[in-house]
């Protein structure tokens, strides 16, 4: 809950680098460069730009309770309908990612710390400190041009899927769940190739975190004494790492987990970039290329409840996995 | 003291090469920074279009881009740029966070506790975005791109500078410059802030790289940097053009820059920190 005033706070804060540094929206909002002055004075009543801006902050307060972020002038729509229909290309992208990145760190972290000092803790370590290295946009370059042009493998890296195939019933908005729940495994496929790559770019830059977490918190958790006396009663191997080792090392992984899907949201922006992929940070990233505001605004007011509702979620996890933590 | 100090840190070296290693290749960065412009073979950003998209040859290190500039050239010019952004991002954050941070810490009470609860926060916060916006809202500058990083670099600061202060506060020298009648911002600032200094050093090289990383990226959405600067961000955007046609030098050897330029910082930072706080040692 303590994420709240941070949301809040976030909202004053967009709102006042919108507002009150220089640039005058409503010379922006109107008809044209050479719009007259009485013109440009009805917009700003229009607007609510003549109220001193204590009370315009409390209009855009106001606003953004009813779920008004005000209108696109790129699209034309409200930023919300944008927003709205932009949104499940995102999240597709991003959970698909953080579940490549945890199935692939967690093992790894641990294998790690089975053998601490072998080849295979070097090479989790090199990889962690090259991992954090090298910039999302320049590995999703990489990984295209060794999977799209070297090998051939990858389809075109534009958008969710090509412009030849037709799309599923929009029901959850997920393309690959849209095209199992219609029974298109073409369509399917497709989508998923499409998906493969953006997906493992944004998992490659998280995975250091993770897997070097989760090699430091087993490291702690098979050096005690419960594995000590797990292994002395004689119970099997995979039962004392995976239940009793990893189990009670899962805590600061799931802290982790967190923080990089908040560090996710921001690398959407890239990777979106990257790979044209139509979800709402590249929309918002043209929105601030062509200067229209109010979709900057919306987007970051979108991250930052995505990131509340993610902090409550580590707070629910965190019970599950450790029955001493109440909420 | 000195050559106790001295006969440690060759003990960590010897012990750990890499720190060597990575501070040699940040002296080696400053001093492409400063004399790179005036060594580079070619005029960065002179076009030659009969020389266009050609691949890494003897006359072209790293190639040519889709106006016959030399890449190579462009890549020893934009060290520069890179490096004066990145340092004086975090050159601001670290005054300042640590001015906030230790009056913070050391007034402890219902402001420190606001002011750490709200740090806390800030930092699990998709601060790209942040930066995006910001650099939005202030103008599509260079300098605002410094200013952006700067304030998303800050709650590192700020929480560092007040954990330290917080168990200094109290000791014994601190309570012998107040009854000594120095007063409450002199403490803060003559004693309490020194002292903290070094560990702060350690966080600020480890940001140096990160601080690198977000102004690449920033300018590689279009922020900022300008073309035809030659910066590393936008040097990658301007090649991601010609990726899926194959021409692999135009992203990879920015990115390369990138990423040794942020290896050394990270590593630098690693032995910074084992040679000034060796209870930290990992």
């Amino acid at each position: 809950m303590s994420s709240l005033p941070a949301l809040f706070g976030v909202l004053v804060f967009t709102f006042l680098l919108m507002r009150v540094l220089p640039g005058d929206p409503a010379v922006f909002f109107a008809s044209g460069p050479n719009a007259g002055k009485e013109e440009i004075e009805v917009i700003r009543k229009q607007m609510g730009l003549d109220k001193p801006v204590p009370e315009q902050l409390l209009l855009y307060l106001y606003d953004v309770g009813r779920g008004n972020l005000g209108k696109s002038l790129m699209t034309g729509q409200p930023v919300t309908t944008d927003l709205r229909d932009r949104l499940p290309a995102s999240l597709e992208l991003t959970l698909t990612a953080l579940l490549i990145a945890l199935v692939s760190a967690i093992p790894l972290g641990v294998l790690a710390a089975l053998k601490p000092g072998s080849l295979i803790d070097h090479g989790v370590r090199l990889f962690c400190a090259l991992g954090v290295c090298v910039p999302t946009f320049v590995s999703g370059l990489l990984l295209i041009y060794v999977f799209y042009y070297l090998l051939g493998l990858a389809p075109d890296p534009t958008g969710r899927i090509d412009v030849f195939t037709s799309l599923p019933p929009p029901r959850t908005g997920f393309l690959t769940i849209d095209f199992l729940l219609a029974g298109d495994v073409d369509g399917w496929w497709a989508a998923f190739r499409q998906l493969t790559l953006p997906a493992a770019t944004m998992a490659l830059f998280v995975i250091a975190p993770l897997a070097r977490i989760t090699r430091a918190s087993m490291l702690v958790s098979l050096g005690s004494d419960f594995v000590r006396t797990a292994r002395s009663v004689g119970l099997s191997w995979w039962r004392i790492v995976v239940t009793y080792a990893l189990r009670n090392a899962i805590l600061p992984v799931i802290t982790i987990a967190g923080i990089v899907f908040s560090t996710m949201l921001g690398a959407n922006v890239l990777v979106e970039k990257v790979y044209s992929w139509p979800g709402v940070a590249s929309y918002a990233l043209d929105a601030l290329l062509s200067s229209d505001y109010a979709p900057v605004q919306g987007f970051v007011l979108l991250m930052a409840s995505i990131f509340v509702v993610v902090n409550l979620l580590v707070d629910v996890l965190y019970g599950i996995a450790d029955p001493r933590v109440s909420i | 003291m000195a050559s106790t100090t001295l006969r440690h840190t060759v003990w960590i070296l010897r012990g750990n090469p890499l720190t060597g290693i990575a501070a040699a290749g940040v002296v080696l960065l400053v001093l492409i920074a400063i004399f790179g412009p005036s060594i580079v073979p070619y005029d960065p950003i002179a076009s030659n279009v009969s020389q266009a998209l050609n691949p890494p040859s003897a006359a072209h290190l790293a190639g040519t881009d889709q106006l016959g500039r030399d890449n190579f050239s462009r890549l020893v010019v934009a060290t520069r740029l890179d490096l004066v952004i990145a340092v004086s991002a975090v050159g601001i954050s670290f005054v300042l966070g640590a001015v906030i941070g230790a009056f913070c810490g050391y007034a402890a009470g219902r402001l420190d506790r606001a002011v750490g609860r709200f740090v806390d926060v800030m930092m699990a916060f998709p601060l790209f975005v942040l930066a995006m916006a910001m650099v939005a809202a202030l103008g599509n500058r260079v300098e605002n791109i410094v200013i952006a990083t700067a304030i998303i670099n800050l709650p590192f600061y700020i929480r560092f500078a007040r954990a330290e202060v917080n168990i200094r506060r109290n000791v014994g020298w601190v309570e012998a410059a107040r009854a000594s009648g120095e007063s409450h911002v002199s403490v803060v600032l003559r004693f309490l802030l020194p002292n903290v200094l070094p560990a702060m050093a350690v966080q600020m090289s480890l940001n140096l790289g990160w601080a690198i990383l977000n102004a690449a990226g920033l300018s590689f959405i279009g922020l900022g940097v300008r073309p035809p600067t030659p910066e590393w961000g936008i040097m990658v955007a301007e090649g991601a053009r010609f990726i899926s046609t194959g021409k692999w030098w135009l992203v990879a050897f920015p990115g390369l820059a990138l990423m040794l330029a942020v290896l050394c910082f990270n590593l630098l930072g690693d032995g910074l920190r084992d040679i000034l706080d060796p209870r930290m040692r990992t």
